[in-house]
């Protein structure tokens, strides 16, 4: 009973829906960052990566200049870059993309860890560079409850739906937004109209450097307003899964993220429950949930998702 | 600026086309002239390099040598853009279109309209429907091309190079998808665009078609040019002559057989394919021991699924399937085999072959686990080796390596192997789809004489093929597939090529019958 | 060229080019790369301790490798060896903490048996879900990896705890222990290299000379003309998932019976995902993984001294980034191979 008891004061608490909101929106980021890459035809697993780097580059640029904006705009830069590389592989040298986002990763974990000692002195964690305020609302912070969810919250919640609503845009009502589908979808038909492969399939992952970059930035100088070695955390391939769940689509990868994060945000209420007495020892298993919605989602969906038919295939010209 | 060409102003002018690819040579000093205005068919065998040829003129490909001129100036088409902006339009022998966009998008994708920073959806759809109208290209403008039939698909085709505003059309292979009724539709719309003053040339290796449409001729044989006829002043002999260098028996010779008991028997059989459609409706039939039955039909009227369904690849969905009497329904591909069934799939390369093999791998496929091949769990390699050598010498099979890779074999030796493979396993049942698919004249004709040869031994034979003239020369019966379901059996000295063309388009035994 | 030697070379070409642009990285921090290079080599061939801890480093790697490039062989990417070789070791764990009674002919075989079945279990979880449902074993086995630790990390800190400090798990019985080979000072060198070593023989012979071989490739390669040919596609991903992670819980083994003695967090400490750039530098070869293995082993014995130098030791991960960024995209290893030849 008290565990039930536990689980509605944690649904009627606004705090619920807040974590919900902060939780999801990396997740938004770099799921959206997902969606442009695969339905041009590229598998990009590299988001991973592209956040640790995009959450590195941001503390150090906060540090180095004391503005956490030009911090934030170098986690895109830096995030581009990477995703250039992957692009670079798989377009141009028609790698396995798999294998390639996963040496991205390992590249991404190895040199944020690398130079954590040559710029801050110390390994593991740095100190605390600053970090992006929340931004109220005038007004609707004053309404009740909904007021509490997103009356005042981190600015990055605000782009990621802006993010969400201008992906819809352009993929579904721009000429771009159609070659982009019709390369994930049949890029030799594509190219014998005339339209530039590389060109449209370089352009959906580097946009994807833009959005996990922008990912990796809130997880750093937008949420903590510091950097850890590892702070991804594996949320890039949650992302992944919620791109599939969301069938490809930048609102549905939305929603499927948004149910991501209330489970974060789920498991971290209870943890913190005064009704039960959750101990220390217990929180790994707590920890455990998103991962297991993660494999449970991709079982359950991924068949009855449309794949974009030459993802993860190289597109090569013939003579 | 016309030294050594003459004077008439050609639509299109390729001299001395020369293309190689690695270790072979597709085009030798190809020339093809073509007028304004005229319907030019280019035939040729599979591999004679038609498709390398039109594919050089829509910028697919670049010649390694050569000149192309349209309308009597040098071009160089450095790919289908400058194609397109030359007033060339291509319609692939395999559609290029995007499955989950409509027939709007389909066709303006590359030059789409926009109003502002949008893509205008409206005018998209308004321009397309224009354009169907104007010639008698009927298409719904607002499906999806995954659920409109290969008919329709092959008109938002044509539309798309009208609608980029070609004056020269290529059409390749077109027939190829299409019943006999819906060629001659083809045929229509091909007459009102010549008529409109567009230039066609019409890829082909079909010789009636060639002569039915065509005004002009250009045959191929072995990437070079063999022939340029005036279709009025030939006849379908000589054009063959050109396309193959001797005189060609067009139909094996089939010595009567007498078949025996039912070896193979499905009643009431309803398969789903991918989508959860139903692609086999209530079909029953049976096979007879030294019979081949032959099915024709139009491609993804339910064939593959039929054939998946009786190999065990396929679950069904309510029937019987009986083998020698005996319930099969739902066993495995291994089990069927070990009772006798054989089957040569229609894609040689999707079910057929294991590319990344060796060949004597690719020999064992099915029998891998058995005497002689494997001693309990593991292979015994001398047996393999051995029975390989054997198998590539009988079914000549080139080049005879028995450790080259599969798909480093051309395809048709890689459907030698195939063939070879299933039949030396001394089947009882065998299932033949598509045998003779883009192969040449000599590997068709070893193909059918051996299948002729294991209905002589008694072996019961399934032959499903879109190859109307395949299926009227081997069969001893036919059944006629439309929409999963079949719509009559004849026999092939019954009935004509129009009585199963009306079938093929879903008319039943009697309507067709009646014409 | 002969595509034997390229597989050689690719390889080869690619360690050199990941070598060279970590040159240029030490160089940008400010370091001297020949005192980097002699401090790694120095400190994983530089003494005879240094050596055995290079092959103690070495074993589990092997069995990473091998699990990593039996799944390639098979169609399979299981990027899950982490996880499956933290499960194995840390059941097995929770078991030979009691095994005091017996022998240790039995022992040893039980607790082996215990690690690689659970591994086995714990991808077939993977491999049942992508035959079942078709979802991508990458994203599942990572998902996995994530659980293992987040489980292993509860039972250290929970129900398996002792003493204080590092969390871990009690120390496996004596006769649970993998017999010491040698003996270099305080370094203890286990017949775990031996086990290693076994187990590239066992995959050689699996994957060459057996039906079951024959038929996880034949799914490997091509799914649909293996399902005609009579093979079942769905139990055949299941078993090279299963056989993939055995080896993965076998690592796990090795490393808790032959190095640690008990379950603790660093046990796996990244082989598992070692594992990957080591079956693409051998080129799924078990010969290759052998020595790819050993390449990385001592790459990461030395970055320890590289480490006092002030090179991190995250050095090593760049590198195998690099490699295997530049496998995976061979083409751009071949085209300057090509190029070369030209030149001359």
């Amino acid at each position: 009973m008290r565990v039930l008891e536990a689980i509605f004061l944690v649904f009627i608490n606004p705090l619920f829906y807040k974590i919900t909101l902060t939780a999801a929106t990396p997740l938004i980021f770099a799921s959206l960052g997902g969606v442009y890459s695969e339905i041009t035809g590229v598998v990009n697993i590299a988001l991973e990566g592209i956040m640790l780097l995009g959450a590195f580059t941001s503390v150090v640029f906060t540090w180095l200049t004391g503005n956490v904006w030009i911090g934030v705009f170098m986690a895109v830069v830096s995030g581009v870059a990477l995703a250039w590389f992957h692009a670079w592989g798989s377009i141009k040298w028609a790698g396995n993309q798999v294998v390639l986002g996963t040496a991205l990763i390992l590249i991404a974990q190895g040199i944020t860890g690398f130079l954590m000692e040559p710029i801050f002195g110390k390994p593991g964690q740095t100190d605390f560079v600053g970090k992006v305020e929340e931004l109220r609302i005038p007004g609707l912070a004053d309404i009740p409850f909904l007021g509490k969810i997103i009356g005042e919250t981190s600015p990055f919640v605000y782009m990621a739906f802006a993010a969400v609503a201008f992906s819809w845009w352009l993929i579904y009502k721009t000429k771009l937004g159609l070659r982009m589908r019709s390369v994930g979808e049949n890029p030799e038909a594509a190219d014998t109209l005339g339209i530039n492969v590389y060109g449209i399939r370089y352009f959906g992952v580097l946009m994807s450097g833009v959005w996990a970059g922008l990912a990796g930035a809130y997880l750093s100088v937008g949420e903590v307003g510091h950097f850890r070695e590892l702070m991804s955390g594996g949320r890039g391939f949650i992302a992944l899964a919620a791109m599939i769940l969301g069938n490809y689509n930048p609102v549905g990868a939305m929603l499927a993220s948004l149910l991501f994060g209330a489970s974060s945000a789920f498991a971290n209420q209870m943890q913190s429950s005064s009704l039960i007495h959750v101990s220390a020892t217990v929180k790994p298993l707590f920890d455990m949930i998103p991962f297991i919605l993660t494999i449970i989602v991709v079982a359950g969906f991924v068949g009855k998702s449309h794949v974009p038919k030459a993802d993860g295939v190289p597109y090569e010209k013939e003579a | 600026m016309f030294e050594g060409r003459s004077y008439i102003v050609y639509a299109v002018e390729m001299v001395n086309i020369v293309k190689r690819f690695p270790g072979v040579l597709a085009n030798d000093h190809v020339t093809v002239r073509v007028k304004k205005g005229e319907i030019h068919a280019i035939v040729g065998e599979n591999g004679a390099g038609k498709s390398t040829l039109m594919n050089q003129l829509y910028g697919l490909y670049h010649p390694d040598e050569g000149e192309i001129f349209i309308n009597g100036e040098k071009v160089v088409i450095r790919g289908p853009k400058d194609a397109i902006k030359l007033g060339i339009g291509m319609v692939h022998q395999h559609f290029m279109l995007v499955d989950t966009l409509t027939v709007a998008e389909n066709v303006v994708l590359g030059s789409e309209p926009v109003k502002g920073l949008n893509f205008d959806m409206k005018k998209a759809r308004q321009e397309v429907k224009e354009l169907s109208e104007k010639y008698g290209l009927f298409v719904d403008v607002d499906a999806k091309i995954e659920d409109i039939p290969v008919g329709m698909q092959q008109r938002v085709e044509i539309i798309k190079t009208l609608y980029r505003g070609a004056n020269i059309i290529i059409l390749d292979e077109p027939t190829a998808v299409l019943t006999p009724q819906e060629v001659e539709e083809l045929f229509e719309i091909m007459r009102k665009l010549k008529n409109d003053g567009k230039t066609i040339l019409f890829i082909s290796h079909k010789l009636h078609e060639v002569m039915e449409i065509s005004n002009r001729i250009t045959v191929m044989r072995l990437g070079k040019v063999t022939g340029e006829l005036e279709t009025s002043k030939t006849n379908p002999k000589e054009i063959a002559r050109h396309m193959v260098g001797r005189d060609v028996v067009l139909r094996v010779s089939k010595e009567p057989h007498e078949p025996k008991d039912v070896i193979f028997e499905i009643k009431d059989l309803v398969v789903k394919d991918n989508r959860g459609l139903t692609a086999v409706n209530d079909v029953s039939f049976n096979v007879r021991k030294g019979e081949i039955v032959g099915i024709a039909g139009v491609a993804g009227n339910g064939q593959t699924e039929l054939v998946e369904a009786i190999t065990g690849l396929r679950k069904i969905e309510s029937g019987h399937i009986y083998f020698e009497g005996k319930e099969v329904a739902g066993f495995t591909p291994r089990q069927l085999r070990e009772l006798g069934m054989s089957h040569i799939p229609e894609d040689r390369l999707k079910h057929g072959l294991i590319e990344e093999f060796e060949a004597y791998y690719n020999i064992i496929l099915g029998q891998h686990y058995r005497n002689p091949f494997a001693n309990g769990a593991f292979l015994n390699h001398n047996n393999i080796f051995k029975y390989s050598e054997d198998l590539m010498e009988e079914f000549d099979v080139r080049p005879r390596k028995i450790d080259h890779l599969g798909g480093n074999f051309s395809g048709g030796n890689q459907q030698k192997l195939v063939v070879g493979r299933e039949i030396r396993t001394n089947p009882k049942f065998l299932v033949v789809a598509q045998p003779t698919r883009g192969l040449d004249v000599g590997a068709i004709e070893f193909i059918h004489k051996q299948i002729l040869k294991m209905r002589s031994l008694d072996v019961g034979i399934l032959l499903i093929s879109m190859e109307l003239e395949e299926i009227f020369s081997l069969s001893d019966r036919i059944l006629v597939m439309y929409e999963g379901e079949i719509m009559g059996e004849v026999k092939p000295e019954e009935t004509t090529i129009e009585e199963v063309g009306l079938m093929m388009t879903g008319h039943r035994i009697e309507e067709a019958r009646r014409g | 060229m002969n595509k034997k030697v390229m597989a050689i070379l690719v390889p080869v070409v690619s360690v050199l080019i990941a070598l060279a642009i970590s040159t240029v990285i030490i160089l940008l921090i400010g370091k001297n790369p020949i005192d980097a290079y002699g401090a790694l080599i120095k400190g994983s061939f530089g003494s005879k301790q240094a050596i055995a801890d290079t092959v103690i480093k070495t074993t589990p790697l092997i069995l990473t490798g091998l699990a990593v490039g039996f799944g390639f062989r098979a169609g399979v990417f299981n990027i899950g060896a982490e996880g499956q070789m933290v499960m194995g070791a840390l059941i097995a764990a929770t078991f030979a903490s009691n095994f005091g009674s017996l022998p240790p002919l039995l022992a040893i075989p039980l607790t082996i048996l215990i690690a690689m079945s659970v591994g086995a279990g714990y991808a077939a979880i993977a491999g049942f879900l992508k035959a079942k449902t078709g979802a991508h074993e990458v994203v599942t086995t990572i998902m996995l990896n994530w659980i293992a630790t987040y489980f292993a990390s509860y039972m250290v800190t929970g129900p398996l705890k002792v003493g204080s400090g590092t969390p871990k798990s009690p120390e496996i019985s004596d006769s649970c222990q993998l017999p010491v080979l040698m003996k270099v000072g305080a370094i203890e060198m286990s017949a775990g290299i031996i086990i290693a070593i076994i187990a590239a023989i066992f995959m050689y012979i699996l994957l060459n000379k057996t039906t079951t071989g024959y038929e996880v490739k034949a799914v490997g390669f091509n799914p649909y003309a293996a399902e005609y040919g009579g093979i079942s596609v769905g139990k055949n991903i299941v078993l090279a998932m299963a056989i993939s992670g055995a080896l993965a819980g076998l690592a796990g083994a090795t490393e808790l019976m032959g190095v640690h003695h008990r379950f603790l967090g660093e046990l796996s400490g990244g082989k598992g995902f070692d594992g990957i750039s080591i079956a693409l530098i051998g080129q799924n070869n078990p010969i290759g993984i052998i020595f790819a293995a050993f390449l990385i082993g001592a790459l990461r014995t030395g970055s320890n001294e590289m480490q006092f130098i002030g090179v991190p030791k995250h050095m090593v991960m760049i590198i195998q980034g690099i490699v295997i960024f530049l496998v995976a995209a061979d083409r751009i290893v071949r085209t300057i191979m090509i190029r070369k030849r030209v030149e001359k």
